[in-house]
């Protein structure tokens, strides 16, 4: 048989994507999560590596109990049709958990696959909260945070805080005109007023200046940010070139980490508000987790989607071994969430939380300022802690959601 | 979306007026991206699809100058980056003296080594003698530590601009003689091809190396603040920006279009042999040219590092709305790319207020309709 270069490439690329072939008697007795995330895009620092490093993480502390745990990971390139494939793929070779899958249309094609071939999967990096909602499955979990958290948590209490009227600058696509549908409703029920919105096409738009001035122009003593990754930083970088924060005007990003943060500078991104669920600095615990997962990290400090790998993979490694490993092995992936529902969730990164029957993980949501640079103490000393939105009104009431699962 | 129409046909003049000026400091970007590539293709008849990538190699390597001291990543990224000078240099040297084609390569190879000694754990027969290199003659690694050493505190804007324009320029001038100058002979679609997979490998070492979110730029002291012009607020550095856009566009139309050397340029497009039979050395006049265009590209970038989010895509955003505004104007019309850039920056900037939603979209449209009507575009020669 002829085998030019080009196939024998292709071959090896299948062969690496592949996994090892473990004996039957190995494979029983072994429990393998997939991470799939962006590993070299938009969302690499948000996700990638540092959610594969957590999950390792906390593979790591649940030590040996009995079974062997293996995680592998890709990379989807926030492409659905990629996740799709590659979770078929891992499903039929054996992946017991498919982790993380951010951007939401990726998120949403791979609940579906997990959904139909009755397997575990748990969405940390997605925002979309349809994972939960319309679209939500007996066998998955959405973990850290999700479009309607945000909107409650940054819009609801800046309001409280004074902020009573806003005006969007918007991503011109489905997630950009929900998050700013959901944060008017959270700005009005507050008592507060939308002064406008422009919609910025995306993507492809990098001067937002012209939007600013607009906004700047509405008069609005909050200018709220309905975009994410470097079209956020791209607007935070230049509202403090035209001077608008320090004028007084607050600018609330809807959709912000702390990995975001960090290439903002402190001295650009002062003042900013945004939500996340985890803090590395919250509280002992969280200072501990850090600290221990901190060498596994690609020179970050973990964000909400980076703890909540860490949270959800230790929760499923521990309903995996109150089941048994054999049990384990044998249910389906309803079966395993139910019992994952059943249990309380307590790790070092959020505390004590629950997970609801339709798949939403609870717990407290913050709301955080971003520290000008003289409160500072050291690296990676960004957020001031303005607020806490407690587990039980951080997430969307469950029977507004229209989750098949609930009605049933 | 209404109101706000409503509101700004009612006209405050001055707002109009902010507006406008917003969208000629777009234009500036637009106008020396576009030079650079009119140039290019102009001169070389390539279409640079590299020019983006180029541009955000100028941001990155003013991060990396500023960085140096501190950041060590910023150190190794100059070191690899001074690794193109050596190329250039082995290159000139071996064309000088006329050697084979194998000292050639093996000149080549001993370059790449000394930089990447990684690489030579994979060359069978020698893994103990490489391990010993490697370890002994890390080049860019020993570079950092110099470079860390002699600038604590980095080399700050002013002195990035020429800088970056000369490191990223020669890199340029590398990727020319090794691979660009192979394709003159073929259909403009090789050329295309080729440095769109350049600019797509570049991107992604970079965002290998220095992650997806960006890395901070602060504007320099001398230009940060603002004036309040009354109907509106003008950061000082955005001033600059035009003015120094408008310089480097200038000097660059003067160049090519008034002096002798320009002269011997534009001949050499026209009839290459006829020039090169008066005793003008025209591949390497074609090398230098593709290296000043990248050099214009890496200013570009260096000019908007301290506004737009430094990362590993900044470049791939701009350069397909900088690809219209050359076709608008003319492919290779370096008038026709100053005009047209500051000019769909403007158009784009009132888009922006009348309706936002098509802003990305206009000069797009803009480019049909011209096509349509002229198309060799507007200050094309058919």
């Amino acid at each position: 048989m002829m085998m030019n270069r080009r196939t024998l490439l292709g071959s090896l690329a299948i062969g690496a994507t592949a996994m090892p072939r473990l004996t039957r008697a190995q494979a029983a007795n072994t429990i393998r999560i997939g991470v799939m995330n962006d590993m070299s895009g938009t969302y690499k620092d948000n996700t990638g590596p540092g959610s594969v490093a957590c999950a390792r993480q906390a593979i790591e502390e649940f030590g040996a109990q009995g079974f062997n745990v293996e995680l592998i990971f890709a990379d989807h390139q926030n492409k659905p049709d990629v996740g799709v494939s590659l979770a078929r793929q891992w499903y039929d070779q054996g992946v017991d958990m498919i982790l993380d899958v951010p951007t939401s249309s990726v998120g949403l094609a791979v609940q579906n696959v997990s959904k139909e071939k009755n397997k575990v999967a748990i969405n940390v990096g997605s925002a979309t909260s349809d994972l939960t909602g319309a679209q939500c499955s007996p066998s998955a979990v959405h973990w850290a945070y999700d479009t309607y958290q945000l909107a409650r948590t940054t819009g609801g209490a800046t309001v409280a805080a004074g902020g009573d009227t806003w005006f969007f600058i918007t991503a011109d696509y489905a997630f950009g005109h929900a998050l700013e549908r959901d944060t008017g409703d959270f700005v009005k029920a507050a008592g507060g007023r939308i002064l406008g919105a422009v919609r910025t096409p995306f993507p492809g738009t990098t001067d937002f200046a012209s939007f600013l001035t607009q906004a700047q122009a509405s008069r609005a003593k909050v200018i709220g940010f309905a975009n994410a990754g470097s079209d956020t930083i791209n607007c935070v970088k230049q509202a403090a070139e035209f001077g608008i924060t320090r004028r007084g005007t607050k600018l609330a990003a809807l959709l912000m980490f702390i990995t975001d943060v960090h290439s903002i500078g402190l001295e650009t991104g002062q003042g900013l508000v945004c939500s996340e669920t985890f803090y590395w600095d919250l509280n002992a615990t969280t200072r501990a987790f850090t600290r221990r997962v901190l060498p596994k990290m690609p020179n970050l400090h973990p964000n909400m989607i980076h703890a909540g790998c860490y949270s959800a993979t230790l929760h499923y490694l521990k309903t995996v071994k109150e089941m048994g490993i054999a049990a384990a092995k044998a249910a389906s992936g309803t079966d395993i969430v139910n019992r994952m529902k059943a249990m309380p969730t307590m790790d070092d990164a959020f505390g004590a939380g629950t997970i609801r029957p339709d798949g939403r993980k609870l717990h407290a949501s913050y709301l955080l300022e971003v520290k000008k640079p003289s409160e500072s103490k050291g690296p990676w000393d960004y957020y001031k802690v303005l607020g806490t939105t407690p587990a039980n009104e951080a997430f969307r009431p469950i029977t507004q959601g229209g989750c098949a699962l609930v009605r049933a | 979306m209404l109101d706000l129409i409503e509101a700004y046909l009612g006209v405050p003049a001055p707002l109009l007026f902010g507006q406008l000026l917003l969208g000629l400091i777009n234009g500036a970007f637009y106008a020396m991206l576009s030079l650079g590539l009119a140039v290019i293709f102009g001169l070389l008849n390539i279409i640079n699809f590299t020019h983006g990538a180029q541009f955000m190699m100028g941001a990155f390597a003013a991060w990396m100058l500023l960085a140096m001291g501190t950041n060590n990543d910023a150190g190794l990224g100059i070191g690899y980056l001074l690794m193109f000078p050596l190329f250039w240099l082995v290159d000139a040297m071996t064309l000088k003296y006329q050697v084979s084609r194998q000292m050639r390569a093996l000149a080549f190879g001993v370059v790449l080594l000394l930089f990447l000694p990684g690489l030579m754990v994979s060359l069978p027969g020698i893994g103990p003698l490489a391990s010993v290199i490697a370890t002994t003659l890390d080049l860019p690694t020993r570079i950092a530590a110099v470079l860390a050493w002699v600038f604590p505190n980095g080399l700050g804007y002013w002195a990035a601009l020429p800088l970056c324009a000369l490191l990223v320029g020669v890199n340029g001038v590398v990727l020319e003689r090794v691979f660009i100058s192979r394709l003159y002979k073929l259909d403009h679609l090789y050329g295309l091809l080729l440095t769109l997979g350049l600019g797509l490998i570049i991107e992604g070492i970079y965002r290998n190396k220095f992650g997806s979110s960006g890395l901070p730029y602060r504007i320099p002291a001398e230009l940060q603040g603002a004036w309040d012009l009354g109907f509106m607020f003008m950061p000082i550095y955005r001033g600059w920006v035009v003015v120094a856009a408008l310089i480097f566009c200038l000097a660059t139309w003067l160049i090519i279009e008034k002096t002798r050397l320009g002269a011997y340029l534009r001949a050499a497009t026209e009839r290459a042999e006829l020039v090169q039979a008066f005793g003008i050395n025209v591949p390497r006049m074609i090398t230098l040219t593709y290296g000043a265009g990248v050099a214009l590209a890496a200013v570009a970038g260096v000019l908007a590092a301290p506004i737009y989010s430094v990362n590993p895509q900044m470049g791939s955003n701009l350069i397909i709305v900088v690809f219209a505004v050359v076709v608008i104007g003319g492919m290779g019309s370096i008038l026709g790319s100053i005009v047209t850039g500051f000019g769909l920056g403007i158009v784009e900037g009132l888009t922006k207020v009348y309706y936002p939603e098509a802003s990305a979209t206009v000069i797009f449209v803009i480019m049909a309709i011209v096509l349509l009507a002229r198309p060799a575009g507007l200050f094309g020669r058919a």
